[in-house]
């Protein structure tokens, strides 16, 4: 096997290892480890921001498509480098508010459609109809009574009592049904990326190190 | 100027996209929304993430200078960055420089930041359990919802599940009941979530456009 390859092999271990030794308690071993990671991350970050970003949307359109029109969006962008004097660092306002605005103005009109309709319209489903089993016909009114009742939890304009406290109770006991799923599923991604370690540091590693 | 400028960008920037959504014109759908939307925005958010960089390596340096408690870290983290910035972007591709498969950008991307990454992740393992089990202490109903729902659910996923429908012949179906708590009372909490997300979010930016909420242009002149 290549030389990089087992290297590699060996620096994902020893990173693996190290990250696991925060579970007998904070050391310098896992604080490295640690800073390492941030430092790679941002810096992969960094080589993703130049070539996917500047090169693929500025620099190739601009000096080889020759779209100088993108030297608007250019300067606006440059306006953010203001903040480093006292004096200009108003300027960074600009782009701030350019992004702003238009992320506003498209979230109310699309974000309305997307968020809202396609929410309400996933709820309006047919409660009785031929062809429907008692069990569909179950789940499509439990269905409407969570969206409902989880609503009516959330809304505080009215006190929570009476009718309205009856239902934002309901929607209590849904809300605490779809958290635990989620933390069920949050558990299980977690517990899957353990496993994959384990068998990372008892399986590949000795194969790669002893061959087998 | 310094406060009215921006606000009147974004008064104005508002009002254009929001009734531009409406009107399917050349201008609306080339010029705001693909042009403008699509190419600019992304453009003007690219500076935005070289000060974000700019400030994450500032404060590294600074601690280091200022010789702070545990300095000695911030090496790394700026030596990280250091040798993902040469070997990404300043290395040329004939010395296996560059982003793309194979180059030394990608080696150390798969075997140092994936597995650390991802053991990071792994470790949360230990710390869910162990919130699992105080969260899960069935003290009142909307406990033993939750608690119920997420033991379902992890039945459901592994193959201990099939197991044991496979042993009560269909009786204890935990892939079945999965299905379901997912279809339909976590499909309602999401959606009613997600209703009140939305709400919250359309009064946030028309409080933006009006200039009610003005949080975000800073507390100085």
């Amino acid at each position: 096997m290549a030389f990089w390859s087992v290297f590699g092999t060996i620096l994902a271990a020893l990173a693996t290892l190290a990250i696991f030794s925060f579970l007998y308690k904070d050391n310098p071993f896992y604080r490295s480890a640690e800073h390492i990671m941030i430092g790679l991350s941002v810096g992969y970050g960094l080589g993703q921001l130049w070539h996917l970003g500047f090169k693929q949307f500025l620099f190739d359109p601009l000096f080889k498509e020759a779209r100088y029109e993108l030297l608007i969006p250019t300067a606006i962008g440059m306006l953010y480098f203001g903040f480093v004097h006292p004096k200009t660092r108003w300027l960074i306002r600009i782009p701030i508010a350019i992004l702003m605005g238009i992320m506003a103005g498209f979230g109310l009109g699309p974000g309305m459609q997307a968020s809202i309709f396609k929410q309400v319209q996933g709820t309006i489903i047919p409660l009785f109809r031929y062809g429907l089993t008692v069990g569909e016909t179950f789940s499509n009114i439990l269905l409407i009574v969570g969206v409902f009742s989880a609503i009516v939890y959330f809304f505080f304009s009215w006190k929570h009592k009476g009718v309205v406290g009856g239902v934002a109770k309901v929607g209590i006991y849904f809300l605490m049904i779809g958290f635990g799923a989620s933390f069920g599923l949050t558990v299980m991604g977690r517990i899957s990326l353990l496993i994959g370690r384990i068998v990372f540091l008892f399986q590949d590693l000795p194969k790669v190190l002893f061959g087998g | 100027m310094k406060r009215s400028l921006p606000l009147a960008i974004v008064f104005i920037g508002g009002v254009v996209f929001f009734i531009s959504y409406f009107v399917p014109h050349y201008i609306s759908e080339e010029i705001l929304q693909r042009q403008i939307m699509v190419e600019w925005i992304k453009v003007i958010s690219l500076f935005a993430f070289v000060i974000g960089l700019y400030s994450l390596i500032h404060l590294h340096v600074n601690k280091i200078k200022r010789k702070v408690d545990n300095w000695q870290y911030s090496i790394l983290t700026l030596s990280g960055i250091g040798v993902m910035f040469i070997v990404g972007i300043l290395l040329p591709e004939k010395f296996n420089g560059g982003i793309q498969q194979g180059s030394i950008y990608d080696w150390i991307f798969m075997n140092l930041q994936v597995p650390l990454q991802a053991t990071m992740f792994s470790l949360l393992a230990f710390y869910i359990t162990s919130a699992a089990f105080r969260a899960f202490k069935a003290r009142s109903v909307e406990a033993t919802c939750l608690l119920l729902a997420a033991v379902v659910v992890m039945l459901g996923r592994v193959p201990l599940g099939e197991t044991i429908r496979s042993i009560t012949q269909g009786f204890l179906d935990f892939p079945k009941w999965t299905q379901w708590i997912l279809d339909v009372p976590n499909t309602a909490t999401k959606r009613a979530i997600m209703l009140g997300v939305a709400l919250g979010m359309m009064a946030t930016s028309l409080k933006i456009i009006l200039g009610i909420e003005r949080s975000w242009l800073g507390g100085s002149e």
